[in-house]
């Protein structure tokens, strides 16, 4: 029998330029905040001139940190109650409004962010809510808890129910059941469902400039308002900070998840 | 009573506490957004009228209703600046799938046929863009695009241009900048359908006396298909109400309309407007939206 | 009642004795299943299964796939409630009680090890719920660890184990809580051949040792004969036999028992006559049978005579005649059609020239094929009445 060849050299040129493509623009971005010219690009040699811009910079360091405080209250209740959907989802069988409820879940996934901002803050307004902190938050987590949900579901499907009935068997109760057997299991995709919601939340802008207030803007929204007069040095400086966050907390999480489970199984961000 | 049964009672209630919030704040919302849209425009804060106040008891609530209007609707229906807007998103959203198909496709098949252990590497790598900020990478491409950009300094070393070609504003930008975004949505679907495929399918249909293209038309293509269609709608439905990225890299002379809503509600501040310009907007995502609903849930729930 | 199991459970050992010495003094069985039905929607899975199980005992429950064995196991670990009927254990009707509530444990099919707990973590699970003391439950972790020989592996999680390992660590852990009944769903399924072998007999012994009660579904005839003392036969959803391997194997209630357990040669036909305590059957394929008479009587209607392959005899020239026997024995002539060799016997297939096809199964007791038969060959089967089974169709 002939056999294909498993990896020819269109897959592999594919795949190749894929990543490039993926890839370098970022790469540029991250070489050129380091520039020491003003010109962007111009370059004027290694400097870090531009972070020291940045850290001076008030009112991008008071956005930064309104993101984070964000971004980790919106994740910490998403992964919350996105962990709780999942399950009621996976293991609640049918019940009442369940098409609804799943509906719900489900939507915010593609729901254009214009529609799901927009709703939000007419709500706030109607309720004559403070917009800041909280009102981002929450707009955040009812976005962010939908994606938890989504990759928490996908472990819990895939887990073997008969090792919650192994648990029962054993003297569980369904809901101890679920403590010393399925959580500890489904911590990979939970932890995963966190970053997930944290980076998203970092990440917004749309949402984010319905929901807030004056006086209350995040990082993206304050990008965003500078890259739309042109391109600044200061923002290449800021861009690489955020990803450097990213890529520590990715590898903070999957190490931890590594820690938690010896079973091999590698924590899929998505 | 089964032993699912017996999980599924406590499990029940673990959907109190995310139903309650899904009701309060994606539900509830959508009838503010409703109510508004069929509001009539008023120079106040918040800049629409009525308002519906129940303390004033039924005949108040009669009255509001009486007042409840479709003319924005028909205002929408009417203005040729609310119809190009959708008929551009729409058009714009279906050339950026099929763009990011066509790109997608290669690179999830290429990935499938790695090795085991480097598919993992592989989609890690994949994933890790899509992890970086939204607007970063759009910011990018504003770094690359621009007039003396990178991309332009290269063309005018290679001699291939004579002057810097103008890329920012225009919709080669925003085409760059929507598959520069989007592409991990496609590849990952794509990638998980044609690597749950069983390899002696393909090897079957070769000794069966296809040759390669005709296996992969015959056989890969056909099988990889519910993948395919959770990328499209995975990349579709967003892009039609795409914002940041039309807004930053294409030019203001045609709009999509993500940024007819924002300019109406931030700009113009008229709400009612805006809001009925994001119901007819989720009109016309209504289809692939419950598609991709189907999909997901057919995905998420196949273990069960 | 979860409370007061879990207060007992340390003393389970004892405790199950007194209530098995009650329960066999009283001459009541431990496990009493009455009339049980179990329908998933229209389908009738359990339809109707009486069977008691005695303390003790070894019991398989034996079928084909989707004959409602699973489904009847799941009831007793308390996985699926039934729609009817009781369920006893000792006196005690345990048909709605939850599993954890039940002093039964299983071992599943996949083992369903937790994969995030190590060896010694996983058979000290069941303890641990059941609230005993930490320095008790250390004591019976390395009890069960040497009773299933798996010693140095304590810290080992399961996917770091063989899948033989695997098994014993499942059969540790449903061990170690001391359960008054063990389910074993399909034990062995996932071994290889020759390990399903030599665990085989490692359950049986430590049954035996343990003096406890298993009850074992499974779909391979020979694991159940093997093993058990007692095989039930399920077809859909209703128990077709409860017998010893031995009755269930020379004397099947019906014709699908028959060919559902081992091999058999059958032969339709119908009563002709009666001669003393012999029966002789017209049948179609194979001329007059004389067969013995069947302990139950038989109703007039079609009838079918069985005949295990084993128990058939070849010769060239037919058997060596013994006085008063020469008429009574069934002499078939025929051809040898097939021959398939299997190592510790031949089987072959006669073309009897009365039509139909004998098969015949002969140990090869000389290592040299001097006794062997050849294609086409003509030959003489034959088998005394006493061998033929006589079946309702």
């Amino acid at each position: 029998m002939r056999k294909i060849a498993r990896l020819s050299r269109f897959n592999v040129a594919s795949l190749a330029l894929g990543l490039a493509f993926l890839y370098l623009p970022i790469l540029i971005l991250v070489i050129y905040s380091f520039n020491a010219s003003r010109l962007v690009t111009v370059w004027g040699g290694w400097s870090l001139r531009w972070y020291h811009e940045f850290f001076n910079d008030r009112a991008m360091i008071e956005a930064a940190w309104m993101s984070l405080r964000v971004a980790v209250s919106s994740a910490t209740i998403a992964t919350l109650l996105g962990t709780l959907a999942a399950v009621a989802l996976s293991r609640g069988e049918r019940f009442r409004g369940r098409t609804l409820f799943s509906g719900m879940l489900y939507a915010p996934l593609v729901m254009p962010e214009v529609i799901t901002g927009l709703s939000l803050l007419l709500l706030f307004v109607a309720l004559n809510a403070e917009r800041g902190f909280w009102t981002v938050t929450i707009a955040h987590t009812t976005l962010t808890m939908c994606f938890v949900a989504v990759v928490v579901q996908s472990r819990l499907g895939s887990l073997d129910r008969s090792l919650e009935e192994a648990a029962m068997d054993l003297g569980c109760d369904p809901v101890r059941a679920f403590l010393s057997v399925t959580l500890p299991l489904i911590a990979p995709a939970i932890v995963a469902g966190w970053m997930l919601a944290f980076t998203l939340s970092l990440d917004d802008l749309v949402i984010a400039s319905f929901t807030t207030g004056p006086g209350s803007a995040t990082l993206p929204i304050r990008i965003y308002s500078e890259v739309r007069l042109g391109v600044k040095p200061e923002i290449n400086a800021i861009c690489t900070l955020v990803i450097a966050l990213i890529a520590v907390v990715i590898v903070i999480a999957s190490l931890a998840s590594k820690l938690s489970s010896s079973q091999g199984e590698s924590v899929a961000p998505l | 009573m089964s032993a699912r049964r017996i999980f599924a009672r406590p499990a029940r209630f673990a959907a109190i506490a995310p139903y309650v919030w899904m009701v309060l704040f994606f539900l509830v919302p959508f009838a503010f957004v409703l109510k508004i849209s069929l509001s009539q425009t008023a120079i106040a804060q918040p800049p629409y009228e009525p308002v519906f106040d129940l303390a004033a008891g039924w005949g108040a609530l009669k009255a509001a209703f009486a007042a409840l209007s479709v003319d924005n609707f028909r205002l929408i229906g009417s203005d040729d600046i609310y119809v190009f807007a959708y008929v551009r998103s729409l058009t714009v959203a279906s050339a950026a799938t099929a763009l990011l198909l066509l790109i997608g496709y290669p690179i999830a098949y290429g990935m499938a046929r790695l090795p085991k252990n480097w598919q993992a590497v592989a989609m890690v790598l994949v994933i890790v863009p899509f992890w970086t900020s939204f607007l970063i990478r759009i910011y990018a491409w504003i770094n690359i695009l621009q007039h003396d950009g990178l991309l332009n300094q290269i063309l005018l070393a290679l001699h291939l241009v004579g002057q810097p070609v103008v890329w920012l504003s225009t919709d080669t930008a925003m085409y760059i900048g929507i598959v520069y975004s989007y592409l991990p949505f496609m590849i990952l679907p794509l990638y998980a359908t044609l690597a749950k495929m069983e390899p002696a399918l393909e090897e079957a249909a070769s000794d069966l006396g296809a040759p390669p293209w005709q296996v992969f038309w015959l056989v890969t293509f056909p099988l990889s298909l519910p993948g395919v269609g959770a990328g499209v709608l995975l990349c579709f439905i967003p892009i039609v109400g795409e914002f940041v990225i039309p807004d930053l890299l294409a030019g203001s002379n045609s709009l999509m309309i993500g940024q007819t809503l924002w300019l109406e509600f931030f700009t113009n501040k008229d709400w009612p407007v805006a809001s009925a310009a994001a119901i007819v907007l989720l009109v016309v995502l209504l289809l692939p939206l419950l598609l991709y609903e189907r999909l997901q849930k057919r995905q998420l729930e196949q273990g069960r | 009642m979860a409370g007061t199991m879990a207060d007992e459970l340390p003393n389970t050992h004892v405790a199950t004795k007194a209530a098995d010495g009650d329960a066999v003094a009283a001459g009541r069985p431990l496990l009493r299943i009455e009339s049980v039905v179990k329908t998933f929607g229209t389908f009738r899975a359990v339809d109707g299964v009486s069977l008691d199980i005695k303390a003790g005992e070894f019991f398989a429950l034996l079928g084909p796939s989707g004959c409602g064995k699973t489904t009847l196991l799941r009831m007793l670990a308390g996985f699926e409630a039934p729609d009817e009927g009781r369920i006893l254990l000792g006196d005690k009707d345990i048909a709605q009680a939850l599993p954890h509530e039940r002093p039964i444990n299983m071992m599943f099919q996949n083992y369903a090890l937790f994969p995030h707990l190590s060896v010694r973590d996983n058979i000290a699970f069941g303890l641990k719920r059941a609230g005993m003391a930490r320095v008790d439950i250390a004591t019976r972790v390395s009890e069960m660890v040497a009773l299933v020989k798996l010693e140095g592996l304590e810290k080992r999680k399961p996917d770091q184990l063989s899948g033989g390992q695997r098994q014993r660590v499942a059969l540790a852990r449903a061990l170690a809580r001391r359960p008054q009944l063990l389910l074993l769903d399909e034990p062995l399924a996932a071994l290889d051949k020759k390990l399903r072998e030599s665990t085989q007999g490692e359950l049986m012994e430590l049954q035996r040792r343990l003096g406890m009660t298993f009850i074992v579904v499974t779909h391979d005839q020979e694991e159940a004969m093997t093993m058990a003392d007692r095989i039930g036969v399920m077809k859909s959803g209703k128990l077709a036999q409860v017998a010893s391997p031995r009755e269930l194997y020379e004397a099947p209630r019906s014709r699908w028992i028959a060919e559902f357990v081992g091999d058999v040669n059958l032969f339709d036909g119908e009563s002709k006559l009666r001669d003393g305590h012999r029966l002789v059957i017209g049948t179609r394929d194979a001329g007059a049978l004389v067969v013995a008479e069947p302990r139950e009587p038989i109703g007039a209607g079609k009838l079918a005579v069985a005949i295990r392959p084993e128990k058939v005899k070849l010769s060239r020239r037919g058997p060596v005649s013994e006085a008063g026997h020469e008429t009574a024995i069934n002499r078939l002539d025929g051809v040898i059609a097939d021959i398939c060799y299997l190592g510790g016997t031949t089987t072959y297939k006669v073309k009897l020239d009365t039509g139909g096809t004998l098969q015949a199964s002969v140990a090869n007791s000389a290592r040299l094929d001097v006794d062997a038969y050849s294609l086409n060959q003509h030959v003489v089967a034959w088998f005394t009445p006493d061998d033929c089974m006589v079946l309702q169709s």
